[in-house]
């Protein structure tokens, strides 16, 4: 089965904190933190969208695989902020990595889980031996209507993951995947609407956790593995608090997921955020350890991998960036104003 | 900016990657590309190469009354950027909270330079951002 021989992450440098969010909208900031579990989240520079944002992250995956942009023969873009309506993102990925021409490529949209639908897609085509390499990217610069709670939230970053079949470059097999999906209005946003709407506590039960535990059983019951045998989980992490409770429902303890949990210091990253949680975690796991990771999609769907470490991990280290040092790397916080003028929602006319 | 599909697309690959050209004849790089080498001219040798981004400010000012296609943006940076390649490149200097200094490491970042309004293209383009 195909497996990781590479990956990246981009955050932006910008952060906004939650007390300044509150202050705007006279609420109490200390009972959000504790509520959301959130602290602050990153925000994208004005000269930033989910394009961008792949492409750094891309290069960097490119550079930890060790393999030229050439040899991919799929590259999948996920997104709910793709720039363009109609125009793809990913063709601007595969440009901005010189990837060549010799490539399938398209967009995705599945609300949070797009990125790790494509690891999918991409994993489909590497073991039919349609495809040598390919990469599959989350991305996003998320919107939450100002005053919602989703503003709290909603970040920017994005992660790449190359996939491949040649067993000395994978740094971590996929062992197993499965999905869980239904038709569940949990979340959406029309054609031409600048913001998402939400059924509010909707979102949770029949969403977020029936989806996230329904996948996890899933792959539970196909592989036979119990969540002991994990070394650590990342689920997806629309706040710091949803993840902690699907993974005491399941029977994961905090330690095996506080090291993929990045919501707290960077927001949701949406399509990028379950797979910055995995990247997190391949930053420090150790040969033949595992990783559980299940993303979760609005609308809805989650997709469950079972991970294993490979022995190669050590040795491509070297041309890793580790997502804690992007995290903090020219870390700039900014107020409510400057937020919003980097968001492009102060309209002159 | 251009305002042209044709224009834009001519340019992707130096605006994406800096891809150049140098010439093998006396291994002067260009960036931009240039068809024929300044020195050998009828002797040129000139062949693509993708320049790495990472370079040095050789100079640089701060722009404050910026043209109109800039005028979100302002104030920014711009500066002549030697690039460790050897060609000099004018770019936009991200701001990331470290003032630039003549000599100042830089490497290229891959951002958006200009938006067409609500319906038209966006242009990305480099940007360095100092190290």
């Amino acid at each position: 089965m195909a497996g990781i021989v590479g990956y990246g992450v981009h955050i932006p440098i910008y952060r906004i904190k939650v007390e300044d969010i509150a202050k705007v909208w006279s609420e109490d900031a200390e009972s959000i933190k504790k509520g959301l579990n959130i602290r602050e989240k990153s925000v994208p520079g004005k000269d930033e969208d989910a394009a961008t944002i792949a492409v750094e992250a891309a290069r960097r995956a490119i550079r930890h695989a060790g393999i030229d942009a050439t040899e991919l023969g799929a590259l999948y873009a996920g997104s709910e902020s793709h720039p363009y309506a109609v125009k793809p993102t990913a063709t601007v990925v595969s440009a901005g990595i010189e990837a060549g021409n010799k490539l399938m490529v398209a967009d995705l949209e599945f609300a949070c889980k797009a990125g790790t639908a494509g690891m999918q897609m991409i994993m489909g085509l590497i073991d039919s031996g349609m495809i040598r390499y390919g990469m599959a990217i989350g991305t996003d610069t998320s919107q939450g209507r100002p005053g919602d709670a989703l503003e709290y939230t909603a970040s920017a970053g994005g992660a790449a993951f190359i996939l491949g079949k040649d067993k000395n470059g994978i740094i971590a097999n996929v062992v197993k995947t499965v999905s869980f999906t239904s038709d569940t209005p949990d979340f959406w946003r029309r054609e031409g609407a600048s913001f998402p709407s939400h059924g509010g506590r909707f979102t949770g039960e029949p969403g977020y956790f029936r989806h996230i535990t329904g996948a996890t059983k899933l792959l539970f019951e196909e592989t036979g593995m119990k969540p002991s045998d994990f070394d650590y989980a990342v689920f997806h992490q629309p706040n710091g608090k949803f993840p902690k409770m699907v993974a005491a429902q399941l029977g994961f303890t905090e330690k095996q997921i506080e090291r993929g949990l990045m919501t707290p210091i960077i927001g949701n990253t949406y399509s990028g955020s379950s797979l910055i949680g995995l990247a997190a975690t391949l930053d420090v796991a150790k040969p033949g350890q595992k990783i559980l990771v299940t993303s979760f999609g609005s609308g809805a769907g989650s997709d469950s991998f079972a991970i294993e470490v490979t022995d190669n991990i050590d040795s491509k280290r070297k041309n890793l960036e580790k997502v804690m040092d992007i995290v903090e790397r020219h870390k700039t916080y900014i107020d409510y104003s400057a937020y919003l003028k980097n968001r492009g929602s102060i309209r002159k006319t | 900016m251009e305002r042209s599909s044709s224009s834009l697309w001519r340019k992707i690959r130096a605006r994406y990657n800096l891809v150049g050209n140098v010439c093998e004849n006396c291994s002067t790089a260009y960036f931009p590309p240039r068809i024929v080498c300044r020195k050998c001219g009828r002797k040129s040798k000139m062949e693509e190469k993708r320049f790495n981004g990472d370079g040095e400010i050789f100079s640089f000012t701060k722009i404050r009354v910026p043209p109109d296609t800039f005028k979100d943006e302002a104030p920014y940076f711009i500066g002549i950027i030697k690039l460790k390649e050897g060609p000099m490149v004018e770019g936009h200097i991200i701001d990331n909270g470290v003032e630039p200094e003549i000599g100042g490491k830089v490497r290229a970042q891959f951002r958006k330079m200009y938006v067409e309004g609500d319906e038209g293209l966006i242009y990305y383009h480099y940007k360095f951002e100092p190290l």
